[in-house]
């Protein structure tokens, strides 16, 4: 961005921008401060931005009544397991749908997509049906199928567009040299479409990280994740804000530290086609 | 895919642990006093080896969660915890297995129970949950604002009373509420309360012939009297405050009085979380003179499911966690007034917890006075104080408290809600075959 | 260009995920439907049997039912118009040569990473409680009342987390679009001497018109569906005032444990789902046309 500004306007719109983000980031540092505070100081009118007696209890109440590092992996298994398996399936289909579109192709995306419509309280009792006969409930394993199969259009969506953008031309290319269609898979298009499918996976194991409908109905015990890790703190007895604060932080920590650090690979790939 | 032997050998590892030892899952509720067996439970590990699985939901999810897993025979849960209400609709569905174990234990000593209670959670004659703790209701008030306030809270107070009182001791400019009640929604939170002070004006959910009632001046006057009370002497956003809500106001004097759960007496006293535990007095739930108090009668209880697959360890544990040994150990370790009531006649007989807890009288005689059987001024087809025992109640319940807790927000009349309810109520009652 | 070969090849290779989704549609879809047409409740063994068109009349009958639609409407919409506007105003600004995009740019993303139980759980307790949340806080300073935001606003106030939540998504996928906008088009219109208003008017506006149409369309596939914000912070209510119909179906089917009249309201929720999708297509579909 080699654009002529003056400095006076980069002030301007530095200090609207900045301005801006902490207002959109506001819930999430109160939400980090108060956890540090006690429960007294959570609510005390007016109140404290930063906490006066700096404390560590509320973490160690929280550890002591849910097990954070169990739900915690139970949702790396799960996110990242989904994830991985939704583009073992999804890569083949969208690479067809780019590189050999047939009139029906759009409909089938628009298919696809319309399955997520789908409201998952309507479904719930058949699913819950079926994952019982099956011996599913409660298991890290089913968790992942249903994430899976939740998330398995978007994920086509989202490789499709990339895809397409790859130019036909390279590939043309390659199958004149004689390329098997293994290697122009993987010396071809791997290649291209890596920074789309890094962004498809951060993408999908920030949905499937978030989705608290299935992993709380679904888990007892054994496979509940952070979603069902946090449902135990809304609106236990007596004073709770600093300690729901948090469970809270400990709950979005490994995925906000995860979009932090791989910002540019999501921000990237994150276009959807929005952009030709 | 490199990267799936990995994920399997994760998967492994994350499933691996529920091999060896023997394990039961128990769902449970976050409250107070269940957060603190679940802190004590590595005892009963250490006497019988057995693994403990918990899953302590909030309420409402927890409900959701062991409605879904009995009804489909899931077999997620080895020990539920339930109330009263469930436990006689579950039990004659024969969802919960028999709890005659407890019975031939003398340890144990069954007869111990508080009769309104071990009534509440037997089905002829058979015990089908064991109580963990339980409570009615009665009024907590702040004895310092009442002296300001130049009133002496009799120890049967009538609504008249508490009107009169609550009014006084209301000081909005310093934040504080004569009085504060449930007004969040749900069959289990301000319905609970309504349907309780609803029996002591008269009213009634249904008359003999399943009709609803709330077209009758009775509801009319419960709700009016209701609402006019919270607007001049409730606090702010009282239609979002349940049970937990209120204590945290209470704790914080904000409350003139609290008409709610007796266990609050416990949390309310406790100079730990409260800032006015040593101001609060106790007085039993207010009447009207027409015979019936607003009081309620509630035990979240201890439960096996018939799809369980190790029926003997669960009842081993429910032994454990409702034995008057487990009231011992919380004596021991955190002392005597903050062991779960409620739920044992020994432990009012005993001097060390009347001393500790000066409410314990108070809360014996709440309990005793709550008649399930036998509810309302008029007669009724049903059983149960603050709900009706049938399983259509809890999706009627809920209605009607979402309309009723509208009132409360200023988004609706009383005359709109209590049509809407009529109308919702009987919609329900005829779908499911009660009216013809 | 395809050639027989490639086409067979081409099918094969979407199948996997073409079965795996058509066995997820359809199975759950045909339970709910055979549901949908018994007497079934989850609490009530009694009930049995053929029920007709009953489960159907009782969820259409539901007192609640016309709000819920109006509400689920303005749910999406309000999210939509939000995070649109906003999404568009923050991307401009963030264009622009800012000192401390990179740190901009994490803060401004951040809501897209908090799970919904915990959004809806720090908005209703942090901020928009009348007694401790920050809001308050805030219009006890400025000497107003504070306000009780899911009692007088419940609606509004549910719209306002979920757009908090989406505004980050909106965000990026704009400022993608807008930094392909190429300088020399950028240029060639200051040349042109038009201001700025003129140049959003003309040539950002249309460049962003392609983005917007997918933001449109995720979202909407998102924000139907709205659950959790909704049953951790008004339940519903009070009333009706917040229930839309993802949690109209969940009080009949779940709350009520009337699995027949939750699977007639899950089946509505579809029929009510694809008509929005057909508009959405109309409209929008064009746009995406390659």
């Amino acid at each position: 961005m080699a654009r002529n500004v003056s400095t006076q306007s980069r002030i301007g719109f530095t200090i609207g921008a900045w301005l801006v983000a902490l207002l959109i980031f506001a819930p999430i540092l109160w939400t980090a401060l108060t956890a540090f505070k006690t429960e007294a100081e959570a609510i005390a009118s007016p109140p404290t931005f930063l906490p006066r007696t700096f404390t560590l209890d509320n973490f160690e109440a929280v550890q002591d009544r849910s097990d954070y590092i169990k739900h915690a992996i139970n949702s790396i298994i799960v996110s990242v397991g989904s994830t991985l398996i939704g583009l073992a399936i999804a890569i083949p289909a969208a690479w067809s749908m780019a590189f050999a579109p047939s009139k029906r192709t759009k409909d089938i995306l628009m298919w696809m997509l319309s399955t997520k419509m789908m409201p998952a309280v309507g479904v719930l009792i058949p699913i819950y049906l079926i994952f019982r006969d099956l011996r599913l409930l409660d298991t890290v394993h089913g968790l992942t199928v249903i994430m899976t199969l939740i998330n398995l259009p978007i994920i086509v969506w989202m490789l499709y567009t990339y895809f397409k953008e790859i130019p036909v031309d390279i590939l043309e290319a390659a199958r004149m040299d004689g390329a098997e269609l293994w290697n122009e898979i993987v010396y071809v298009l791997v290649p291209m479409a890596v920074p789309g499918i890094a962004s498809t996976l951060l993408l999908n194991v920030i949905l499937a990280w978030n989705e608290a409908f299935w992993t709380i109905t679904l888990t007892s015990g054994r496979a509940g994740t952070l979603t069902a890790f946090i449902s135990s703190f809304s609106s236990p007895q007596g004073l709770f804000l600093a300690k729901l604060s948090a469970a809270s932080l400990l709950a979005i920590a490994p995925i906000l530290l995860l979009g932090w650090f791989s910002q540019r690979q999501l921000v990237r790939g994150l276009t959807f086609g929005a952009v030709k | 895919m490199k990267l799936t032997p990995l994920f399997v050998g994760a998967l492994t590892l994350a499933l691996a642990g529920t091999a060896s030892a023997q394990t039961i899952t128990i769902a449970t509720v976050n409250n107070g006093d269940m957060i603190r067996m679940q802190g004590l439970s590595d005892r009963f590990t250490e006497e019988t080896g057995i693994e403990l699985n918990w899953v302590v939901l909030e309420e409402n999810t927890l409900r959701q969660n062991v409605t879904t897993d009995i009804a489909t025979n899931g077999g997620q849960y080895d020990v539920m915890t339930i109330g009263t209400y469930e436990v006689p609709i579950w039990a004659r569905q024969e969802w919960l297995v028999p709890l005659d174990a407890l019975g031939d234990d003398p340890e144990y000593d069954v007869d111990d129970l508080l009769p309104p209670i071990r009534d509440g959670l037997s089905v002829d004659g058979t015990l089908y949950a064991a109580p963990f703790y339980g409570e009615s209701s009665f009024i907590m008030y702040r004895t310092d604002l009442m002296e300001s306030a130049g009133l002496e809270m009799p120890e049967a107070p009538t609504w008249d009373f508490i009107a009169e009182a609550a009014r006084a001791m209301t000081d909005r400019d310093n934040d504080i509420n004569g009085i504060c009640l449930r007004g969040k929604a749900g069959w289990g939170e301000n319905m609970a309360f309504l349907t309780a002070m609803s029996n002591s004006f008269g009213a009634r959910w249904f008359d003999e012939n399943w009709q609803p009632q709330f077209d009758q001046p009775e509801w009319k006057e419960t709700l009016d009297f209701y609402i006019s009370l919270m607007n001049d002497a409730g606090p702010s956003g009282a239609s979002s405050n349940g049970f937990n809500e209120n204590l945290t106001l209470f704790q914080q004097g904000k409350c003139g009085m609290w008409i709610d759960a007796t266990v609050a007496a416990s949390f309310v006293t406790n100079p730990d979380d409260s800032t006015v535990a040593d101001q609060v007095g106790f007085a039993l739930a207010p009447d009207n003179g027409l015979g019936k108090r607003a009081n309620w009668l509630w035990a979240w209880s201890l439960a096996i499911p018939t799809g369980s697959q190790q029926h003997e360890a669960a009842a081993q544990f429910i032994n454990w966690a409702t034995s008057k040994a487990y009231l011992e150990l919380v004596a021991a370790e955190e002392g005597w007034a903050n062991v779960p009531p409620g739920t044992r006649t020994s432990l009012y007989e005993n001097p060390e917890y009347q001393d500790a807890a000066p409410f314990a009288q108070m809360t014996l005689d709440s309990i005793n006075a709550a008649d399930p059987n036998n509810p309302t001024v008029d007669p009724v087809p049903y059983v149960g104080v603050q709900f009706v025992a049938i399983p259509e109640f809890q999706g009627i319940g809920t209605n009607v408290g979402q309309l009723f807790s509208a009132v409360l927000a200023g988004q609706m009349s009383v005359d709109d809600a209590l049509a809407q309810a009529q109308a919702a109520t009987l919609r329900d009652m005829t779908r499911a075959g009660y009216v013809k | 260009m395809a050639t027989r070969q490639t086409r067979a090849l081409a099918r094969t290779m979407m199948a996997p995920a073409v079965i795996v989704l058509l066995i997820w549609m359809a199975v759950p879809l045909a339970m709910t439907l055979w549901f949908s047409f018994q007497n079934y409740s989850l609490i009530n063994p009694m009930m049995t049997g053929f029920a007709g068109w009953a489960n159907y009349t009782y969820v259409i009958g539901d007192p609640s039912f016309t709000q819920a639609l109006v509400n689920t409407l303005l749910l999406v919409g309000g999210v939509l118009v939000i995070t649109i506007v906003g999404g568009t105003f923050i991307a401009l600004l963030l264009d622009q040569p800012v000192w401390g995009q990179g740190i901009l740019r994490i803060l401004v993303i951040s809501p897209f990473f908090v799970m919904p139980p915990v959004a809806a759980l720090i908005w209703k307790n942090g901020f928009m409680h009348p007694g401790y949340g920050m809001l308050g806080h805030l219009a006890r300073w400025l000497g107003l009342p504070p306000v009780d935001w899911f009692a007088q606003y419940p609606l509004f106030s549910i719209i306002i987390i979920v757009a908090w939540q989406w505004l980050p998504f909106a965000t990026l996928i704009l400022l993608t679009a807008l930094q392909s906008l190429s300088e020399e088009q950028r240029e060639a219109a200051e040349m042109d001497g038009a201001n700025a208003a003129n140049r959003f008017r003309y040539i950002i506006l249309p460049h962003l018109a392609r983005a917007i149409t997918i933001v449109i369309l995720i979202q909407t596939i998102f924000l139907l569906g709205i659950f959790a914000e909704i049953r951790v912070t008004t339940g519903g209510g009070p009333g009706y005032a917040s229930t839309n119909i993802a949690y109209l179906v969940f009080r009949t089917g779940i709350l009520s444990n009337d699995i027949g009249a939750g699977s007639a309201g899950g089946v509505v929720a579809v029929i009510i789902a694809n008509i929005v999708a057909i508009f959405l297509m109309r409209a929008v579909g064009r746009n995406l046309d390659a």
